[in-house]
């Protein structure tokens, strides 16, 4: 008896895995079958639906790029705090405080790659019409968590307060002053008005909600946070378990019927 | 030298450059056998790297090129001539085949089903060790930037948004915020997710193929490459100071002066047409703007509908065949407007600043 067998027969493995070491295919089937993670996969796939030239593997970096953010994201949480006092010197201390520090470095590169990842990947099911029947509501998710990357990078974008920061930022939310209706420099806006009062202000329309302020500042800065560490990295995990539960469910990665 | 850098400039100007891209994707679309070949693909790599490390020894193209967060769009640039160029590669391959009466080349393996233990998860488990080989080597390589603290009375310029909104930002030349940056955003959502109730075409489902599917991946592929990726480049690299244009060579002068020579078409026509003064009441003054918008949403679907779309209206009926057709005229809205720009200087059509409403 060799030595991984022996290993797979102590009472500790067996605690840990249901099944014998994944060498025959009824315990490489258990292996995908009983482990939480793995059954994301189905227990078989078609040979033409993994294969690199079909899928360009960008759903799988995307979610590895996923992965990569929430880890180097927590490390980088316990050296900032969201203030503007604190914010600009958390990341300078970060820079020059940390030796071989490259968790910013991580952090950032993998946000710009991973809403590249998600275009591909939305490129590549558009080339192979992945998304027609019975994968269209597939689809939609998958746009959901396109947005979903938007903002988690939007949001993030104002995180280290520096002059790029705070401009981009409001650039980027100025758009929404022009909302129709909504915002008060939009097509609209003085239609919503009781008698004489106008409703929608500065002080009261969709970027005043956005921002926390008429301007991009310490109201915005804590916002942003809570979105970018809670609130969206939640509600992307939550999609992204739907997203890949449907790809299981609507037969697997496409190929021809 | 100059003379070359010179003509790069000036064909990178937007009138140029849109014409270069969007000719660019009509002879993709045409000639799409010829033009995916692997080693036509592997030239036209070699020469956009032969371009960026030619033009990287010019001080000012080199400033722009090496900044931190504009790599991911050089990046990007490969990136999608590479997946893009190797799809549709496989999508010819798929077509001749068929031509042939074979299956698609997947469909020879789509019934052979194979273990995901090991299969697939060694697979992913190598590609997860050569990422984090590439991003730790990258990050290694490369410092995270950062600017001067924020300061909310010292705005940059130019003051851009982040890169992959850059299209959106690039469109505010041509449209008003509440276009630009609500509505279109907006239709680009809700076009997407559409896209799976709207093409009804059953063919092309779980492989490559251009042939079967040739005005839905067409009219895809405009979208993404010639309105969107091909605007986030021009805003990226080519709009310095206050948003002016500067060729790939250019230094970034802050006081570069463009005339600003822009009319309404009430004006147009008021003014220059009938010779008289523009009337009082906004509605009366803008009328041949409202009437032509209406008249573009109102009239434009139900001739195509007759004409080039006819066997869609046939084909998707009613309801699917409006949808379709309203965001394609949302869509080819950019392109028009940017020919009116560029050839009879408009600023607006419909132009009634007092209510913020300007198309």
């Amino acid at each position: 008896m060799g030595l991984k067998q022996k290993i797979a027969e102590t009472q500790v493995w067996r605690s840990i895995f249901r099944h014998g070491y994944p060498s025959t295919p009824r315990n490489r089937a258990l292996a995908a079958l009983s482990n939480v993670f793995l059954h994301l996969h189905p227990v078989k796939a078609r040979k033409s639906g993994i294969r690199l030239s079909f899928t360009w593997c960008m759903g799988g970096i995307t979610f590895f790029l996923f992965l990569l953010e929430t880890l180097t994201g927590v490390l980088l949480m316990f050296y900032y705090r969201p203030t503007i006092e604190y914010a600009y010197n958390d990341i300078i201390a970060l820079r020059e405080h940390v030796p071989l520090g490259i968790m910013r470095e991580l952090h950032r590169w993998g946000a710009h790659m991973m809403v590249l990842a998600v275009w591909l990947h939305m490129l590549r099911v558009f080339l192979t019409g992945s998304y027609k029947p019975p994968r269209e509501f597939n689809w939609n998710i998958g746009v959901i968590l396109l947005l979903l990357t938007l903002l988690l990078s939007f949001t993030g974008y104002l995180l280290p307060w520096d002059q790029l920061a705070i401009w981009a930022i409001t650039v980027g939310s100025n758009m929404a002053r022009a909302h129709p209706f909504i915002g008060h420099e939009g097509p609209g806006a003085s239609l919503l008005a009781v008698g004489d009062v106008n409703l929608v202000t500065p002080a009261t329309d969709i970027r005043f909600g956005l921002l926390a302020g008429r301007f991009v500042g310490a109201a915005t800065l804590l916002r942003f946070y809570v979105l970018h560490c809670v609130a969206l990295p939640l509600a992307a995990g939550l999609l992204m378990a739907v997203h890949f539960w449907r790809v299981r469910k609507d037969g697997g990665i496409s190929g021809p019927m | 030298m100059e003379g070359i850098k010179n003509l790069v400039n000036a064909l990178s100007a937007p009138i140029p450059y849109t014409i270069i891209m969007a000719g660019g994707f009509g002879l993709l679309m045409w000639k799409l056998r010829t033009l995916t070949q692997p080693r036509v693909l592997w030239a036209l790599a070699a020469l956009i790297a032969v371009g960026f490390v030619a033009g990287a020894q010019d001080p000012d193209f080199l400033k722009i090129i090496s900044k931190g967060d504009n790599m991911p769009i050089v990046i990007m640039i490969f990136a999608i001539l590479g997946t893009l160029g190797w799809g549709l590669r496989q999508a010819s391959v798929n077509d001749m085949r068929m031509e042939k009466g074979l299956p698609p080349r997947e469909a020879e393996e789509s019934n052979k089903k194979v273990l995901v233990w090991p299969d697939l998860v060694y697979a992913e488990f190598i590609c997860t060790v050569l990422l984090s080989a590439i991003f730790i080597a990258w990050s290694i390589a490369v410092e995270a930037p950062l600017e001067e603290p924020a300061s909310g009375t010292r705005a940059p310029n130019p003051a851009k948004a982040p890169w992959y909104f850059l299209g959106l930002q690039e469109m505010l030349v041509y449209f008003d915020p509440w276009l630009a940056g609500v509505v279109f955003p907006g239709l680009i959502v809700v076009g997407l997710m559409v896209i799976p109730y709207i093409d009804i075409n059953p063919r092309g489902n779980g492989y490559y193929t251009f042939k079967e599917r040739p005005f839905a991946i067409g009219m895809f592929l405009f979208g993404f490459l010639v309105l969107w990726v091909a605007l986030v480049i021009l805003g990226t690299f080519l709009r310095g100071p206050n948003w002016n244009f500067f060729g790939p060579f250019e230094y970034w002068d802050p006081h570069k002066i463009e005339p600003l020579v822009n009319v309404n078409l009430s004006e147009i026509i008021w003014v220059q047409w009938f010779n008289t003064r523009m009337p009082d009441q906004a509605l009366l003054r803008e009328a041949p703007g409202i009437l032509l918008i209406l008249g573009y949403f109102m009239i434009m679907p139900a001739l195509l509908a007759v004409t080039v779309l006819k066997k869609f209206f046939n084909e998707m009926g009613f309801a699917r065949y409006s949808i379709l057709v309203m965001l394609l005229l949302c869509m080819a809205a950019l392109p028009i407007k940017m020919v009116l720009r560029w050839t009879i200087n408009l600023k607006y059509v419909v132009a009634i600043p007092e209510w913020f409403f300007n198309i």
